[in-house]
Protein backbone atom coordinates (compact mmCIF):
# COMPACT_ATOMS: atom_id res chain seq x y z
CA UNK A 1 0.00 0.00 0.00
CA UNK A 2 1.01 3.34 -0.68
CA UNK A 3 1.55 6.00 1.91
CA UNK A 4 -0.84 8.90 1.16
CA UNK A 5 -0.17 11.59 3.69
CA UNK A 6 3.91 12.00 5.89
CA UNK A 7 4.51 14.74 7.78
CA UNK A 8 7.89 14.43 5.93
CA UNK A 9 7.96 13.20 3.33
CA UNK A 10 5.37 14.21 0.15
CA UNK A 11 4.69 11.30 -2.48
CA UNK A 12 2.93 12.26 -5.09
CA UNK A 13 0.71 10.43 -7.89
CA UNK A 14 3.12 9.48 -10.55
CA UNK A 15 3.30 7.87 -14.06
CA UNK A 16 2.04 4.25 -13.96
CA UNK A 17 3.91 1.88 -15.18
CA UNK A 18 2.33 -1.60 -16.62
CA UNK A 19 4.60 -4.86 -16.17
CA UNK A 20 3.68 -8.57 -15.78
CA UNK A 21 3.48 -10.31 -12.37
CA UNK A 22 3.73 -14.03 -13.02
CA UNK A 23 1.82 -13.49 -16.31
CA UNK A 24 -0.68 -11.33 -14.89
CA UNK A 25 -0.68 -7.54 -16.20
CA UNK A 26 -0.39 -5.67 -12.89
CA UNK A 27 0.76 -1.52 -12.57
CA UNK A 28 3.67 -0.12 -10.38
CA UNK A 29 4.47 3.83 -10.86
CA UNK A 30 7.94 5.60 -12.19
CA UNK A 31 10.05 5.74 -9.54
CA UNK A 32 9.78 2.40 -8.22
CA UNK A 33 12.28 -0.75 -8.07
CA UNK A 34 10.54 -4.10 -8.76
CA UNK A 35 10.83 -5.18 -4.67
CA UNK A 36 8.70 -1.84 -4.15
CA UNK A 37 6.41 -2.41 -6.92
CA UNK A 38 5.57 -5.55 -5.61
CA UNK A 39 5.34 -4.96 -1.96
CA UNK A 40 2.87 -2.48 -2.88
CA UNK A 41 0.58 -5.10 -4.40
CA UNK A 42 0.77 -7.28 -1.62
CA UNK A 43 2.75 -9.51 -2.84
CA UNK A 44 4.35 -11.62 -0.06
CA UNK A 45 6.73 -14.29 -1.99
CA UNK A 46 9.45 -13.32 -4.14
CA UNK A 47 11.23 -16.60 -4.51
CA UNK A 48 11.06 -20.24 -2.83
CA UNK A 49 14.28 -21.68 -1.26
CA UNK A 50 16.33 -23.70 -3.11
CA UNK A 51 16.52 -27.22 -0.94
CA UNK A 52 13.51 -26.91 1.26
CA UNK A 53 11.44 -24.56 -1.03
CA UNK A 54 10.99 -22.52 2.02
CA UNK A 55 9.04 -18.89 0.88
CA UNK A 56 11.68 -15.76 0.64
CA UNK A 57 10.37 -12.19 0.74
CA UNK A 58 13.13 -9.79 0.60
CA UNK A 59 15.15 -8.59 3.53
CA UNK A 60 18.04 -5.91 3.49
CA UNK A 61 16.47 -3.54 0.48
CA UNK A 62 19.68 -2.96 -0.58
CA UNK A 63 21.07 -5.65 -2.95
CA UNK A 64 23.24 -7.72 -0.40
CA UNK A 65 21.19 -10.41 1.35
CA UNK A 66 19.81 -12.07 -2.33
CA UNK A 67 16.94 -13.02 -0.85
CA UNK A 68 14.64 -10.90 -3.44
CA UNK A 69 16.16 -12.59 -6.46
CA UNK A 70 14.01 -12.97 -9.46
CA UNK A 71 13.07 -14.07 -12.68
CA UNK A 72 13.59 -10.72 -15.17
CA UNK A 73 12.19 -10.87 -18.92
CA UNK A 74 13.98 -14.62 -18.79
CA UNK A 75 17.08 -13.54 -17.11
CA UNK A 76 17.33 -15.40 -13.35
CA UNK A 77 18.96 -13.80 -10.03
CA UNK A 78 18.01 -10.38 -10.41
CA UNK A 79 17.88 -8.66 -7.47
CA UNK A 80 14.83 -6.74 -7.12
CA UNK A 81 15.23 -4.74 -4.82
CA UNK A 82 17.90 -2.26 -6.64
CA UNK A 83 16.32 -2.86 -10.17
CA UNK A 84 14.13 0.04 -11.47
CA UNK A 85 10.81 -0.69 -12.71
CA UNK A 86 10.29 -0.23 -16.39
CA UNK A 87 7.71 -0.85 -18.52
CA UNK A 88 6.44 -3.99 -19.92
CA UNK A 89 8.95 -6.24 -17.28
CA UNK A 90 8.37 -9.72 -17.05
CA UNK A 91 8.52 -10.80 -13.66
CA UNK A 92 8.09 -14.36 -12.35
CA UNK A 93 9.16 -16.09 -8.62
CA UNK A 94 12.13 -17.80 -8.99
CA UNK A 95 11.97 -21.54 -7.54
CA UNK A 96 15.31 -22.48 -8.32
CA UNK A 97 18.62 -21.93 -8.32
CA UNK A 98 18.15 -19.86 -11.55
CA UNK A 99 18.83 -21.29 -15.59
CA UNK A 100 19.08 -19.23 -18.64
CA UNK A 101 16.29 -20.13 -21.32
CA UNK B 1 39.88 -1.09 -19.98
CA UNK B 2 39.06 2.36 -18.26
CA UNK B 3 41.94 3.45 -17.00
CA UNK B 4 41.15 6.60 -13.91
CA UNK B 5 43.46 7.72 -11.12
CA UNK B 6 40.71 6.47 -8.11
CA UNK B 7 37.99 4.56 -8.73
CA UNK B 8 35.83 4.42 -5.28
CA UNK B 9 33.54 1.75 -4.56
CA UNK B 10 30.22 3.40 -3.35
CA UNK B 11 28.75 6.36 -3.54
CA UNK B 12 27.49 6.96 0.01
CA UNK B 13 28.56 9.80 2.39
CA UNK B 14 31.92 8.71 2.94
CA UNK B 15 32.70 7.93 -0.71
CA UNK B 16 31.13 10.85 -1.91
CA UNK B 17 33.17 13.32 0.35
CA UNK B 18 36.31 11.52 -0.56
CA UNK B 19 35.31 12.35 -4.23
CA UNK B 20 34.50 15.52 -4.03
CA UNK B 21 38.38 16.00 -2.66
CA UNK B 22 40.15 14.09 -5.07
CA UNK B 23 38.11 15.86 -7.86
CA UNK B 24 39.36 19.42 -6.54
CA UNK B 25 42.81 18.00 -6.79
CA UNK B 26 42.46 17.64 -10.54
CA UNK B 27 42.86 13.92 -10.11
CA UNK B 28 40.16 11.81 -12.64
CA UNK B 29 37.72 10.15 -10.42
CA UNK B 30 35.23 7.29 -10.93
CA UNK B 31 32.64 6.19 -8.41
CA UNK B 32 30.49 2.80 -8.44
CA UNK B 33 27.52 2.62 -7.25
CA UNK B 34 25.10 -0.74 -6.57
CA UNK B 35 22.22 1.73 -5.85
CA UNK B 36 19.36 3.60 -7.60
CA UNK B 37 20.83 6.91 -6.98
CA UNK B 38 24.32 8.67 -4.91
CA UNK B 39 23.48 9.07 -1.59
CA UNK B 40 23.80 5.87 0.34
CA UNK B 41 21.68 5.03 2.94
CA UNK B 42 21.26 8.96 3.50
CA UNK B 43 18.52 9.27 0.50
CA UNK B 44 16.33 7.25 3.28
CA UNK B 45 16.74 9.13 5.99
CA UNK B 46 14.24 11.37 6.91
CA UNK B 47 15.61 12.54 10.94
CA UNK B 48 17.84 15.38 11.37
CA UNK B 49 21.53 14.83 12.34
CA UNK B 50 23.39 15.77 15.42
CA UNK B 51 26.87 17.32 15.74
CA UNK B 52 28.00 20.81 14.14
CA UNK B 53 27.34 22.71 11.10
CA UNK B 54 30.55 21.57 9.16
CA UNK B 55 28.43 18.09 9.98
CA UNK B 56 25.40 19.26 8.24
CA UNK B 57 23.32 18.89 11.92
CA UNK B 58 19.72 20.23 11.71
CA UNK B 59 19.75 19.05 8.65
CA UNK B 60 17.68 15.97 7.02
CA UNK B 61 19.60 12.75 5.92
CA UNK B 62 17.92 13.12 2.41
CA UNK B 63 18.92 16.85 2.23
CA UNK B 64 22.16 16.33 3.26
CA UNK B 65 22.91 13.14 0.44
CA UNK B 66 21.55 16.36 -2.06
CA UNK B 67 24.18 18.49 -1.10
CA UNK B 68 27.12 16.38 -0.88
CA UNK B 69 25.92 14.92 -4.56
CA UNK B 70 25.98 18.66 -5.96
CA UNK B 71 29.11 19.01 -4.64
CA UNK B 72 30.31 16.80 -7.14
CA UNK B 73 27.63 16.56 -9.77
CA UNK B 74 28.42 17.48 -13.45
CA UNK B 75 32.24 17.62 -12.51
CA UNK B 76 34.44 17.03 -15.59
CA UNK B 77 36.84 15.25 -13.39
CA UNK B 78 34.12 12.63 -12.15
CA UNK B 79 32.37 10.07 -13.37
CA UNK B 80 29.57 7.96 -11.88
CA UNK B 81 28.36 4.39 -12.71
CA UNK B 82 25.07 4.09 -11.09
CA UNK B 83 23.43 0.70 -10.58
CA UNK B 84 26.74 -1.13 -11.33
CA UNK B 85 28.33 -3.64 -8.93
CA UNK B 86 31.66 -4.28 -8.38
CA UNK B 87 32.15 -8.13 -8.67
CA UNK B 88 35.93 -8.76 -8.27
CA UNK B 89 38.99 -6.76 -7.00
CA UNK B 90 42.06 -7.57 -7.70
CA UNK B 91 45.76 -6.83 -5.89
CA UNK B 92 46.91 -4.79 -9.29
CA UNK B 93 44.21 -2.75 -8.59
CA UNK B 94 41.90 -3.81 -11.29
CA UNK B 95 37.81 -3.81 -10.57
CA UNK B 96 35.80 -6.06 -12.93
CA UNK B 97 32.14 -4.69 -13.11
CA UNK B 98 28.71 -5.70 -13.77
CA UNK B 99 27.05 -2.78 -15.62
CA UNK B 100 24.18 -2.98 -17.60
CA UNK B 101 24.73 -6.47 -18.58
CA UNK B 102 28.18 -6.01 -19.38
CA UNK B 103 31.28 -6.41 -17.85
CA UNK B 104 33.65 -3.43 -17.61
CA UNK B 105 37.06 -3.85 -16.54
CA UNK B 106 38.85 -0.92 -14.56
CA UNK B 107 42.11 -0.07 -13.63
CA UNK B 108 43.01 2.38 -10.87
CA UNK B 109 46.10 4.02 -9.80
CA UNK B 110 44.50 3.66 -6.30
CA UNK B 111 40.68 2.48 -5.17
CA UNK B 112 38.90 3.55 -2.19
CA UNK B 113 36.80 1.14 -0.64
CA UNK B 114 33.84 2.97 0.54
CA UNK B 115 30.92 -0.06 0.53
CA UNK B 116 29.71 0.87 3.90
CA UNK B 117 27.67 -2.03 5.67
CA UNK B 118 24.97 -4.38 6.19
CA UNK B 119 22.41 -5.29 8.60
CA UNK B 120 22.86 -7.93 10.64
CA UNK B 121 20.69 -10.97 11.35
CA UNK B 122 19.21 -13.00 14.08
CA UNK B 123 18.73 -16.59 14.78
CA UNK B 124 15.20 -17.58 15.72
CA UNK B 125 12.89 -19.72 14.51
CA UNK B 126 10.78 -19.00 10.67
CA UNK B 127 13.35 -16.13 10.94
CA UNK B 128 13.13 -16.53 7.21
CA UNK B 129 9.35 -15.92 6.36
CA UNK B 130 8.53 -12.98 4.16
CA UNK B 131 7.50 -9.98 6.23
CA UNK B 132 10.41 -10.39 8.36
CA UNK B 133 12.73 -7.28 7.45
CA UNK B 134 15.74 -5.51 8.12
CA UNK B 135 14.70 -2.03 10.13
CA UNK B 136 16.70 -0.42 6.96
CA UNK B 137 14.69 -2.29 4.63
CA UNK B 138 11.79 -0.40 6.19
CA UNK B 139 13.25 3.03 5.93
CA UNK B 140 13.99 2.76 2.21
CA UNK B 141 10.40 0.87 1.49
CA UNK B 142 9.07 3.41 3.61
CA UNK B 143 11.01 6.51 2.83
CA UNK B 144 12.37 6.40 -0.57
CA UNK B 145 9.88 4.45 -2.20
CA UNK B 146 6.59 5.19 -0.44
CA UNK B 147 5.52 1.67 0.48
CA UNK B 148 4.21 0.49 3.18
CA UNK B 149 6.08 -2.51 4.67
CA UNK B 150 3.33 -3.96 6.79
CA UNK B 151 0.53 -2.33 8.83
CA UNK B 152 1.59 -3.56 12.13
CA UNK B 153 4.98 -4.22 13.20
CA UNK B 154 7.48 -4.98 16.04
CA UNK B 155 10.88 -3.85 16.39
CA UNK B 156 12.84 -6.23 17.54
CA UNK B 157 16.67 -4.42 18.86
CA UNK B 158 16.38 -0.89 20.81
CA UNK B 159 19.52 1.02 19.85
CA UNK B 160 18.82 4.23 17.92
CA UNK B 161 18.10 2.60 14.32
CA UNK B 162 15.98 0.56 15.86
CA UNK B 163 13.99 3.91 18.02
CA UNK B 164 14.48 6.24 15.01
CA UNK B 165 12.79 3.78 12.18
CA UNK B 166 9.83 2.95 15.24
CA UNK B 167 9.10 6.90 15.16
CA UNK B 168 9.35 6.30 11.33
CA UNK B 169 6.99 4.02 11.09
CA UNK B 170 4.42 5.79 13.07
CA UNK B 171 4.87 8.67 10.85
CA UNK B 172 4.01 6.55 7.80
CA UNK B 173 0.98 5.26 9.44
CA UNK B 174 2.07 1.84 10.31
CA UNK B 175 1.35 0.78 14.06
CA UNK B 176 4.33 -0.45 15.62
CA UNK B 177 3.29 -2.70 18.50
CA UNK B 178 6.25 -3.10 20.64
CA UNK B 179 10.38 -2.61 20.63
CA UNK B 180 11.99 -5.47 21.87
CA UNK B 181 15.46 -5.86 23.49
CA UNK B 182 17.24 -8.52 24.49
CA UNK B 183 19.73 -6.68 27.15
CA UNK B 184 18.45 -4.63 30.18
CA UNK B 185 18.58 -1.50 28.70
CA UNK B 186 17.81 0.81 25.99
CA UNK B 187 20.48 0.96 23.69
CA UNK B 188 19.84 4.26 21.72
CA UNK B 189 19.24 7.52 22.87
CA UNK B 190 16.93 8.55 25.74
CA UNK B 191 15.47 10.89 23.69
CA UNK B 192 14.37 8.74 20.93
CA UNK B 193 13.15 6.27 23.57
CA UNK B 194 11.09 9.00 25.16
CA UNK B 195 9.19 9.98 21.70
CA UNK B 196 8.22 6.40 21.06
CA UNK B 197 6.74 5.84 24.62
CA UNK B 198 5.14 9.11 24.48
CA UNK B 199 2.96 8.07 21.51
CA UNK B 200 1.75 4.98 23.20
CA UNK B 201 5.04 2.47 21.70
CA UNK B 202 5.88 0.11 24.59
CA UNK B 203 9.67 -1.04 25.05
CA UNK B 204 10.15 -4.11 26.48
CA UNK B 205 13.45 -5.14 28.00
CA UNK B 206 15.01 -8.52 28.89
CA UNK B 207 12.52 -10.12 26.41
CA UNK B 208 13.40 -11.38 22.74
CA UNK B 209 11.64 -12.96 19.80
CA UNK B 210 11.46 -17.09 19.86
CA UNK B 211 9.77 -17.64 16.87
CA UNK B 212 7.81 -16.07 13.82
CA UNK B 213 4.71 -18.02 13.14
CA UNK B 214 2.90 -17.89 9.35
CA UNK B 215 3.07 -19.70 6.49
CA UNK B 216 3.68 -18.05 3.42
CA UNK B 217 4.22 -15.13 5.44
CA UNK B 218 4.61 -13.80 9.03
CA UNK B 219 1.08 -13.66 10.85
CA UNK B 220 2.10 -13.54 14.40
CA UNK B 221 5.56 -13.56 16.50
CA UNK B 222 6.49 -15.36 20.17
CA UNK B 223 8.17 -13.11 22.70
CA UNK B 224 9.54 -14.66 25.72
CA UNK B 225 11.31 -12.78 28.97
CA UNK B 226 15.07 -13.46 29.34
CA UNK B 227 17.57 -13.63 32.90
CA UNK B 228 20.23 -11.59 33.16
CA UNK B 229 22.19 -14.60 31.03
CA UNK B 230 19.95 -14.47 28.41
CA UNK B 231 18.12 -17.50 28.90
CA UNK B 232 14.76 -17.89 28.13
CA UNK B 233 12.40 -17.74 31.52
CA UNK B 234 9.89 -20.14 31.26
CA UNK B 235 6.42 -19.97 31.24
CA UNK B 236 6.73 -16.36 30.05
CA UNK B 237 5.42 -16.70 26.55
CA UNK B 238 3.75 -14.34 24.40
CA UNK B 239 2.18 -14.09 20.96
CA UNK B 240 1.59 -10.80 19.32
CA UNK B 241 -0.22 -10.62 16.23
CA UNK B 242 1.44 -8.27 13.48
CA UNK B 243 2.31 -8.64 9.43
CA UNK B 244 6.09 -7.53 10.11
CA UNK B 245 9.15 -7.56 12.52
CA UNK B 246 11.80 -5.55 11.97
CA UNK B 247 15.11 -6.69 12.99
CA UNK B 248 17.66 -4.09 14.31
CA UNK B 249 20.31 -5.65 15.74
CA UNK B 250 23.18 -4.31 14.65
CA UNK B 251 25.09 -3.88 11.09
CA UNK B 252 28.23 -5.55 9.98
CA UNK B 253 31.14 -3.86 8.03
CA UNK B 254 30.95 -5.09 4.15
CA UNK B 255 34.65 -5.67 3.98
CA UNK B 256 34.41 -8.83 1.28
CA UNK B 257 35.87 -7.02 -1.51
CA UNK B 258 38.92 -5.96 0.45
CA UNK B 259 39.03 -9.34 1.27
CA UNK B 260 39.55 -10.40 -2.27
CA UNK B 261 42.40 -8.44 -2.21
CA UNK B 262 44.14 -10.32 1.08
CA UNK B 263 44.15 -7.12 2.90
CA UNK B 264 44.70 -8.38 6.68
CA UNK B 265 41.78 -8.44 8.29
CA UNK B 266 40.57 -8.42 12.06
CA UNK B 267 37.97 -8.68 14.48
CA UNK B 268 37.44 -5.78 16.37
CA UNK B 269 34.31 -6.16 18.15
CA UNK B 270 33.66 -2.44 18.57
CA UNK B 271 33.63 -1.44 15.34
CA UNK B 272 30.88 -4.05 14.40
CA UNK B 273 32.92 -7.54 13.38
CA UNK B 274 35.35 -8.39 11.08
CA UNK B 275 36.77 -5.44 9.66
CA UNK B 276 39.89 -4.40 7.12
CA UNK B 277 43.14 -3.35 9.29
CA UNK B 278 43.84 0.55 8.19
CA UNK B 279 46.82 2.58 9.00
CA UNK B 280 46.30 6.40 10.14
CA UNK B 281 46.51 7.53 6.62
CA UNK B 282 43.30 5.33 5.76
CA UNK B 283 45.28 3.02 3.53
CA UNK B 284 45.03 -1.34 3.81
CA UNK B 285 47.60 -3.37 4.20
CA UNK B 286 47.49 -3.61 0.40
CA UNK B 287 49.57 -0.45 -1.17
CA UNK B 288 47.58 2.08 -2.61
CA UNK B 289 43.86 0.62 -1.78
CA UNK B 290 42.35 2.59 1.09
CA UNK B 291 38.97 2.46 2.63
CA UNK B 292 37.04 4.65 4.61
CA UNK B 293 33.26 4.77 5.83
CA UNK B 294 31.30 1.76 7.78
CA UNK B 295 33.31 -0.74 6.16
CA UNK B 296 36.12 -0.03 8.86
CA UNK B 297 34.06 0.49 11.41
CA UNK B 298 30.37 1.09 12.30
CA UNK B 299 29.60 4.82 13.53
CA UNK B 300 27.04 7.73 12.23
CA UNK B 301 27.19 9.26 8.80
CA UNK B 302 28.59 12.53 10.20
CA UNK B 303 31.89 10.44 10.83
CA UNK B 304 31.87 8.74 7.78
CA UNK B 305 31.51 12.13 5.83
CA UNK B 306 34.93 13.12 7.90
CA UNK B 307 36.56 9.92 7.24
CA UNK B 308 35.52 10.46 3.58
CA UNK B 309 36.77 13.99 3.12
CA UNK B 310 39.97 12.79 5.21
CA UNK B 311 40.74 9.56 2.93
CA UNK B 312 39.95 11.72 -0.43
CA UNK B 313 42.67 14.29 0.96
CA UNK B 314 45.25 11.58 1.82
CA UNK B 315 44.63 9.70 -1.35
CA UNK B 316 45.52 13.15 -2.64
CA UNK B 317 48.76 13.25 -1.47
CA UNK B 318 49.76 9.39 -2.40
CA UNK B 319 49.23 10.47 -5.85
CA UNK B 320 51.36 13.26 -5.32
CA UNK B 321 49.12 15.58 -6.10
CA UNK B 322 47.80 17.28 -2.91
CA UNK B 323 44.81 19.20 -2.58
CA UNK B 324 45.94 23.17 -2.68
CA UNK B 325 44.46 23.29 0.78
CA UNK B 326 45.76 19.96 2.07
CA UNK B 327 47.21 21.39 5.15
CA UNK B 328 44.28 23.49 6.17
CA UNK B 329 41.46 21.09 5.53
CA UNK B 330 43.39 17.61 7.33
CA UNK B 331 43.77 19.90 10.36
CA UNK B 332 39.48 20.82 9.80
CA UNK B 333 38.53 17.30 9.22
CA UNK B 334 40.93 15.53 11.67
CA UNK B 335 39.41 17.87 14.50
CA UNK B 336 36.12 17.43 13.63
CA UNK B 337 36.12 13.87 13.02
CA UNK B 338 38.02 13.42 16.95
CA UNK B 339 35.35 16.01 18.30
CA UNK B 340 32.94 13.18 16.82
CA UNK B 341 33.93 10.62 18.79
CA UNK B 342 34.80 12.59 21.82
CA UNK B 343 32.11 12.06 24.09
CA UNK B 344 31.21 9.20 26.15
CA UNK B 345 29.26 7.74 23.34
CA UNK B 346 32.83 7.68 21.33
CA UNK B 347 33.89 5.33 23.94
CA UNK B 348 33.60 2.07 21.61
CA UNK B 349 35.10 3.86 18.52
CA UNK B 350 37.69 4.79 20.59
CA UNK B 351 38.72 1.45 21.73
CA UNK B 352 37.96 -0.29 18.24
CA UNK B 353 40.32 2.22 16.90
CA UNK B 354 43.10 1.26 19.50
CA UNK B 355 42.52 -2.31 18.69
CA UNK B 356 43.22 -1.65 14.96
CA UNK B 357 45.98 0.58 15.34
CA UNK B 358 47.80 -2.15 17.78
CA UNK B 359 46.63 -5.04 15.22
CA UNK B 360 48.04 -3.09 12.53
CA UNK B 361 51.44 -2.74 14.52
CA UNK B 362 51.29 -6.55 14.65
CA UNK B 363 51.27 -7.05 10.91
CA UNK B 364 53.86 -4.89 10.19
Amino acid sequence: MRIKTHPILSFEQKEEIVFTFEGKEVIGQKGDTIASALVNLGVDVFSYSIKLKRPRGFYCAIGNCASCKMIVNGKPNVKTCITKLEPHMDVKIQHDKGVYK
Amino acid sequence: MIEKDVLIIGGGPSGLCAASMLIESGLKVMIVDRGLSLGGQLVKQTHKFFGSKEQYAKTRGFDIAKILIDQVKDHGNLEVLQEATVLGLYKDKVATISYQNEYLKIKAKTIIVATGASEKFLAFENNDLPGIYGAGAVQTLMNQFGVKPADEIIMIGSGNIGLIVSYQLLQAGIKVKAVIEASSKIGGYKVHASKLRRLGVPIYTNKTIKKAIGTTRVEAAEIVSLDEKFNEIEGTSEIIKIDGICISVGLAPSYQLLDMVDAKLGYIPELGGTVALVDEKHMTTVDGIFSCGDSIGIEEASSAMMEGYLTGLYVSKYLNQDHSKYVELVRKYEESLALLRGGPFGSKTRKGLKDMKEMMADVR
